[in-house]
C-alpha cells in the first residue's frame, strides 16, 4: 500500500464523514452538544486541502499530516483524539514507501493504543475504543494468519460495527456522554460511529486499489 | 431556525470582530480567534488565559480586562478551542510571570489545553492550569470524566485574576483558583433546549411542560427531566442539590445566571428564592451576580453557582475589575 493509497483512505474518509454528517451530529444531540459530524466534517476537509496543498511523499508522512490537521481544525475531544489516531500511524509506518499488511495492523495497533493513553479510555467505556479496539484485534489476527488485505480489513470493519453496537446498552464512563449517567443507555457512541465509517472508508481504499 | 447571523460557518469570526469594534480596551485577533487585553502581555504579572466553546457569552471573551483575563480563545460553537489558539494566547499574555489556564472539566477543553501547555512548555513559557469542575449534577463522578465546570469558572477567573493583578507569583494565583474551585458549586435548569446554528434545529426535545434538570452549558441534556414547576420550586431543587453536596453556611457568593434566552425579571425572581433558601440554612448572599454569564445559546433556563466566601476570596472578589461583562471599583 503505497501513499496513494493512504490518501485515497483520506478522500474517502472525507467523502464518508460529509456525507454522514447529519447522522453523526443527531447521534452527538442525543448524548451530547450535537457538533460531531460537523466538527469532524470541518477537519477531514481541511486535511484533504492539506494533503493537495503539499503532497506526502511517503504513507507515514500523509497519515502524520492528516493527524496533524486534524488536532489544528477540529477541536473538542475528537480533533486530539483523531489526531493521535492519524499520527500514531503516521509514526508507526515511519518512512518507508510503501506499507506492508503487517506494518498497517501494527500502526492501526499504535493508534488504539495512543487514545487509549490519551483519552484514558478501555473497552466498554463506550467511547471509539469500543470500535477500534476490537477492529485492531481482527485486522492483526487476519493479516497474521495470512488473510488477504482486502478480507482483513472485511473482519476489522465488521469487528468495529459489532464492537460500536455492544457499546449501545453501556453507561458511558468518559466523554460528555458520561455525565448523562444512564439516560445515555440505549444511544449509540458517536465516536464509535465515526470510527467505524473511518474503517469503512479505509477498506473502501483497499477495494478501489484491486480495482485499479 | 430564525437567527441573526449570516452564516452558520462564519459565526465565531464574525462575533469577534463585532466584538473588537465595540470594545477599545480589547485586541481582537479575528484570525488565529484570540481575544486580548489591549496591554497584554504586563510585564511581571501572570497571565490568565481561558477558553472554550463559543455560544457562552459572555464567557470568555466578554472576561478579558484589568483584574480578569489577559486573553480568551473561544473555539467553534460549543467546541473547545484547538491547541493553536492556546499556544498563541498563552505566548501572546506571558509577561514573564508565568501563564495560568483556567479550564473548564470537559474532555475537549482538558485535552486541548492539555496538548497547548505541553507545545509552550517546550517553548519556555511556564504554564499552570486551574480545572473547574463545580457542577453537582454530576454525580457519579467514579465513574464518569468527573464533574462538568460551568458557573464557577466565572468566579475561578475573577478571583485568580485580582490576584495576579496584584503581581502575586503563579503558584498562589494557582492555589487562589483551585480554593474557589473547591469552594464552590453549581447547578442548572433548562427550560428549553438551544439551537446550535450549524445544527439548525434544536439540540433534544422538550415538552411545553416540561423542563430538563442538571442541564451542563452546552445544551446537552441533564440528568432528569421534570415537570415544569413556578420559579420557587425550580430553585430550590438546584439549591438542595448544592447544599446536599456542599453544605451552605455563612458569607456566600451567588450568581443566579441566565442560559441566554430567560427574562432579567425571572433571574431576579429566582434570586429572590435563592436568598430565602440561603437564609434558611443560615447563609447569607453577601456577594451576588444576576444576569446572563455563562451562556448556552438562546436557551431558557438558568443556573446557580454558590462560591463559600472567605474574607481573602471576598477582598479578591471586590478588586477592580474592567472587562466588558464585568466592571466596578476603577
Amino acid at each position: 500500500m503505497d501513499t496513494g493509497f493512504f490518501v485515497a483512505w483520506i478522500e474517502a474518509a472525507a467523502r464518508a464523514v460529509a456525507a454522514d454528517r447529519e447522522r453523526l451530529t443527531e447521534l452527538d444531540a442525543a448524548i451530547g452538544d450535537a457538533d460531531h459530524g460537523i466538527n469532524l466534517d470541518r477537519g477531514f476537509t481541511a486535511a484533504r486541502e492539506a494533503l493537495a496543498a503539499d503532497p506526502p511523499a511517503t504513507p507515514g508522512r500523509a497519515l502524520t499530516l492528516t493527524g496533524t490537521t486534524l488536532i489544528r481544525k477540529v477541536g473538542g475531544a475528537s480533533g486530539p483524539l483523531y489526531g493521535t489516531v492519524f499520527r500514531q500511524m503516521g509514526t508507526a509506518l515511519g518512512p518507508a514507501a510503501a506499507a506492508t499488511p503487517d506494518a498497517l495492523a501494527d500502526a492501526v495497533a499504535a493508534a488504539v493504543a495512543g487514545v487509549e493513553r490519551l483519552g484514558g479510555a478501555r473497552e466498554g467505556d463506550k467511547t471509539m475504543v469500543d470500535a477500534l479496539a476490537p477492529a485492531s484485534r481482527a485486522l492483526s489476527g487476519a493479516v497474521r494468519a495470512g488473510t488477504a488485505i482486502e478480507e482483513a480489513l472485511d473482519a476489522a470493519v465488521a469487528a468495529a460495527e459489532d464492537g460500536a453496537r455492544a457499546a449501545i446498552p453501556l453507561r458511558a464512563r468518559k466523554g460528555r456522554a458520561s455525565y448523562l449517567g444512564d439516560r445515555g443507555i440505549g444511544h449509540e457512541d458517536p465516536g464509535a460511529a465515526s470510527s467505524v465509517l473511518l474503517l469503512a472508508a479505509l477498506r473502501q481504499a483497499a477495494r478501489g486499489g484491486l480495482r485499479r | 431556525m430564525k437567527k441573526l447571523i449570516n452564516h452558520p460557518d462564519d459565526v465565531v469570526t464574525e462575533a469577534l470582530a463585532g466584538m473588537a469594534l465595540a470594545h477599545p480596551g480589547l485586541r481582537v485577533d479575528v484570525a488565529n480567534r484570540v481575544v486580548y487585553r489591549r496591554a497584554a502581555p504586563v510585564r511581571g504579572k501572570v497571565g490568565l488565559v481561558s477558553g472554550g466553546g463559543s455560544g457562552h457569552e459572555p464567557l470568555h471573551g466578554g472576561f478579558v480586562g484589568h483584574g480578569m483575563l489577559d486573553a480568551a480563545c473561544p473555539g467553534e460553537v460549543f467546541t473547545s478551542p484547538v491547541p493553536d489558539q492556546v499556544v498563541e494566547a498563552t505566548k501572546g499574555v506571558d509577561g514573564g510571570a508565568g501563564v495560568l489556564h483556567v479550564v473548564k472539566n470537559y474532555t475537549g477543553d482538558v485535552l486541548n489545553f492539555q496538548m497547548a501547555a505541553e507545545l509552550c512548555a517546550e517553548e519556555g513559557v511556564e504554564v499552570a492550569s486551574v480545572l473547574v469542575d463545580d457542577d453537582v449534577a454530576v454525580t457519579d463522578s467514579l465513574h464518569t470524566a468527573g464533574r462538568r465546570g460551568t458557573g464557577a469558572t466565572v468566579f475561578a477567573e475573577k478571583i485568580a485574576g485580582a490576584l495576579a493583578e496584584a503581581g502575586a507569583p503563579l503558584a498562589e494565583v494557582v492555589k487562589a483558583g483551585e480554593e474557589v474551585v473547591a469552594r464552590s458549586r453549581s447547578f442548572g435548569v433548562a427550560l428549553t433546549p438551544c439551537t446550535v446554528p450549524a445544527a439548525g434545529r434544536p439540540t433534544f426535545a422538550l415538552e411545553p411542560d416540561e423542563v430538563e434538570l442538571g442541564i451542563g452549558i452546552h445544551g446537552e441534556p441533564g440528568r432528569a427531566r421534570a415537570a415544569a414547576a413556578p420559579a420557587r420550586e425550580l430553585a430550590r431543587v438546584a439549591m438542595e442539590a448544592v447544599h446536599t453536596d456542599m453544605p451552605l453556611s455563612g458569607d456566600v457568593l451567588v450568581m443566579v445566571n441566565g442560559m441566554g434566552g430567560t427574562p432579567l425579571a425571572e433571574l431576579y425572581i429566582v434570586f429572590a428564592e435563592v436568598a430565602a433558601f440561603l437564609r434558611e440554612k443560615g447563609a447569607a448572599p453577601a456577594r451576588s451576580l444576576v444576569g446572563n454569564y455563562v451562556t448556552s445559546l438562546d436557551m431558557q433556563g438558568f443556573s446557580v453557582t454558590v462560591c463559600r466566601l472567605t474574607d481573602e476570596l471576598t477582598a479578591l472578589w471586590d478588586a477592580p475589575v474592567d472587562t466588558p461583562a464585568l466592571r466596578w471599583g476603577r
